[in-house]
């Protein structure tokens, strides 16, 4: 098994004739991605990816005729909340959304009627997810990732890859990378990623990489505390050095009225007994000592 | 986007909210017009408040009472030009002194927690609310607007109640509150913030006594990513609070910090920026600016961002840190090979480039005699030692 994305998966793209879109569904097949249909309003009835995947104006042709059950989402921050909740109403399960930049207070009506239609939605502002050796969804480079049996959950992109490139260097694969975005308002956050964990017999340990803002980190740990006892985990918190009061290139890393800071996300974790990395590189090391056999 | 308390209280007027008159005054003299005015409307005293993005003014003396036209422009003299945390106050604003007769505090801001707009109030206003949180938080009440139907009468009515309001203040209180949410969703904004709200008494022109609620000061918060679409609130910006360099870096499309350290940071990606910052720290080293060049940069972006890092006189070293995925490597190794021919001042960089196209990226920096590194870490104690160095 795996976790959100998997052998199962049958992906729609929204967005497929975009730039983005394109390149990286080119990624996600090359992957083994099963990649069922891509959509682009007005242009139903032609073909992308060379010729490979059939467009179709609408999610719910996508769901009906390609037999779509995930949606990712490559499509402006204007027209993103609607591409979601489009993706809902055709009863897609997983809905990955890749976009950056979608104002807070639009997400909070979207990521309600997500919750009420049962469906699940990962991101706004995300890389994706990865069940390595399975599937590829999103963003995150292809070549960092080996299979294995520890789950990966962060908020950021590139840091993300950072600490699976360091695991696989190390020779930790990863059941599922899952990145749940940088945004304040997000559809999956950290404590829904570990029930999941728990839930996946394949999933035998966990990496958190969180950051400065909102309590996610620490909600989290308290979780860990109580059902994840004997899951080896380790973590790391970016923006130990970063100055309250500012955005910091995500708009929910913010340290506000002093909440929100490494320090105390990272006295959460160690309490609840994760093992806290003072660089990514430490984490490969930190799984081992907390009892994980690679 | 933090703006300006006048520029909050004119958000909060167009949604209806109860807000005294105001002018905003740049000259001593302009403050002496603006306090001759209230005063001759009637009002006892007037306030004069420094109009500063920072917390604390009145604690720095940047708020004070006036009793006549002279004494405002005296107090506007010694407030106008003032250093409050490091900002420069280059104008005031201006309005008659309430009578308060007790100080509320409400607030609407984005729980991400609970993923709805959340309307706090209390009964201890007018003092820092953070403050109150953690000294008597049982002395803040809140309510979560519905996240489809919106904040709803009977939510606002009870946070009303909550902190003792009643007839005939209360259905005030209900419109404030509604107001306060509508302008949060009218301008994008992650915070409206009233404090304090106060009871202020009035006397009629028959000499009759009332009682009202009134918006006694204004905090809004902008959400970055809606000022798309609110073309006007762009206009907000008080160009005169940022740092130089804050407009070059939202022109060249990248998210740029001014800190107090020497070591100029480049990454792509914001946490993997952080964490740069983090590991510099880590090795000894301070960091001069937490830099995104964001996903995909191309070399215009980058020498772009070279020349930011450089304008900042303290830097005396750079690290670079690019973990390719959508950006392309051999792209970035452009960029620098080509920033350098143009920099102003030659500084000892370190260059680390893993991911999309590292290997072809490796090559050029090879050929142009670039100082590289293969690991994070490495780059980090190699840029705190070579700022060492530099400093020496």
């Amino acid at each position: 098994m795996s976790i959100l994305v998997g052998s199962d998966t049958r992906l729609v793209v929204q967005g497929i004739t975009g730039r983005e879109g394109e390149f990286h569904t080119r990624a996600s097949i090359a992957y083994g991605t099963k990649v069922v249909a891509g959509t682009r309003p007005g242009k139903g009835g032609q073909t992308a990816i060379d010729g490979t995947v059939p467009i179709f104006d609408t999610v719910a042709e996508a769901v009906s005729k390609g037999g779509a059950n995930t949606s990712v989402i490559f499509i402006p921050a204007s027209g993103a909340p609607d591409a979601i909740l489009e993706a809902v109403d055709a009863g897609i399960a997983t809905i990955i959304c890749i976009t950056e930049g979608i104002p807070a207070l639009d997400m909070i009506p979207v990521v309600e009627a997500v919750r009420r239609a049962g469906a699940r939605l990962i991101g706004p502002n995300c890389p994706g997810v990865t069940s390595p050796g399975r599937a590829k969804v999103g963003i995150i480079p292809a070549s960092i990732h080996a299979a294995g049996r520890v789950g990966v959950v962060s908020r950021s992109g590139t840091l993300t890859y950072e600490a699976v490139q360091a695991m696989t260097d190390a020779g930790i694969g990863q059941s599922t990378c899952v990145g749940i975005g940088g945004d304040p308002i997000i559809g999956t956050t950290f404590l829904d990623v570990l029930k999941l964990f728990r839930d996946d017999p394949e999933t035998e340990a966990i990496v958190m990489i969180g950051e400065i803002g909102g309590s996610a980190e620490e909600e989290a740990a308290a979780f860990a505390a109580e059902h994840l006892k004997g899951v080896p985990m380790a973590a790391f918190i970016a923006g130990r050095t970063a100055p309250p009061g500012r955005r910091m290139g995500h708009a929910g890393a913010i340290i506000s009225g002093g909440s929100g800071t490494a320090a105390e996300k990272i006295a959460a974790l160690e309490a609840a007994g994760v093992r806290v990395a003072d660089s990514p590189t430490q984490l490969p090391r930190l799984l081992i000592e907390a009892g994980y056999r690679p | 986007m933090k703006i300006q308390e006048a520029d909050a209280k004119s958000l909060m007027l167009a949604q209806g909210l109860p807000v005294p008159q105001w002018k905003v005054a740049r000259t001593p003299a302009e403050v002496e017009a603006a306090a001759r005015r209230f005063l001759d409307a009637g009002a006892d005293r007037v306030v004069v408040k420094a109009q500063v993005l920072v917390g604390g003014r009145g604690k720095a003396g940047g708020v004070k009472l006036a009793g006549t036209p002279a004494e405002a422009a005296a107090i506007g003299a010694q407030i106008l030009g003032m250093d409050i945390k490091g900002i420069t106050v280059r104008k005031v604003l201006v309005a008659a002194a309430a009578d308060i007769v007790k100080e509320y505090y409400l607030g609407a801001i984005i729980d991400r927690a609970g993923r709805r707009i959340t309307l706090m109030a209390s009964a201890e206003g007018g003092v820092e609310i953070e403050e109150v949180a953690r000294q008597n938080p049982g002395a803040i009440h809140r309510v979560s607007a519905d996240p489809l139907l919106g904040l709803l009468a009977f939510q606002a009515r009870t946070l009303g109640l909550a902190i003792g309001l009643r007839d005939p203040l209360l259905n005030p209180f209900v419109a404030i509150a509604e107001g306060l949410y509508a302008t949060m969703k009218a301008n994008d904004a992650d915070l409206v913030e009233v404090n304090p709200l106060a009871v202020v008494a009035e006397t009629a022109a028959d000499g009759s006594k009332t009682q009202r609620l009134v918006c006694l000061d204004a905090k809004i918060t902008l959400d970055d990513s809606g000022l798309q679409r609110h073309p006007e609130l762009e206009k907000l910006r008080d160009l005169d609070e940022e740092d130089a360099t804050d407009a070059e870096a939202r022109r060249l499309g990248i998210n740029f910090i001014h800190l107090d350290g020497t070591i100029g940071c480049m990454v792509n990606g914001a946490g993997l920026a952080m964490t740069t910052m983090d590991l510099v720290k880590h090795y000894g080293g301070e960091p001069a600016n937490f830099l995104d060049v964001g996903g995909g940069a191309r070399h215009e972006t980058v020498c772009g961002a070279m020349e930011l890092i450089l304008a900042d006189p303290h830097v005396n070293a750079i690290l670079v840190n690019i973990f390719g995925g959508i950006t392309r490597g051999d792209e970035v190794a452009e960029g620098l090979i080509e920033a350098r021919a143009e920099q102003s001042r030659d500084v000892p960089m370190v260059v680390r480039i893993v991911g999309t196209n590292a290997a072809e990226a490796a090559r050029l920096l090879q050929e142009a005699h670039f100082e590289t590194a293969t690991s994070l870490d490495e780059a980090a104690e190699k840029a705190v030692t070579l700022s060492k160095g530099a400093a020496r």
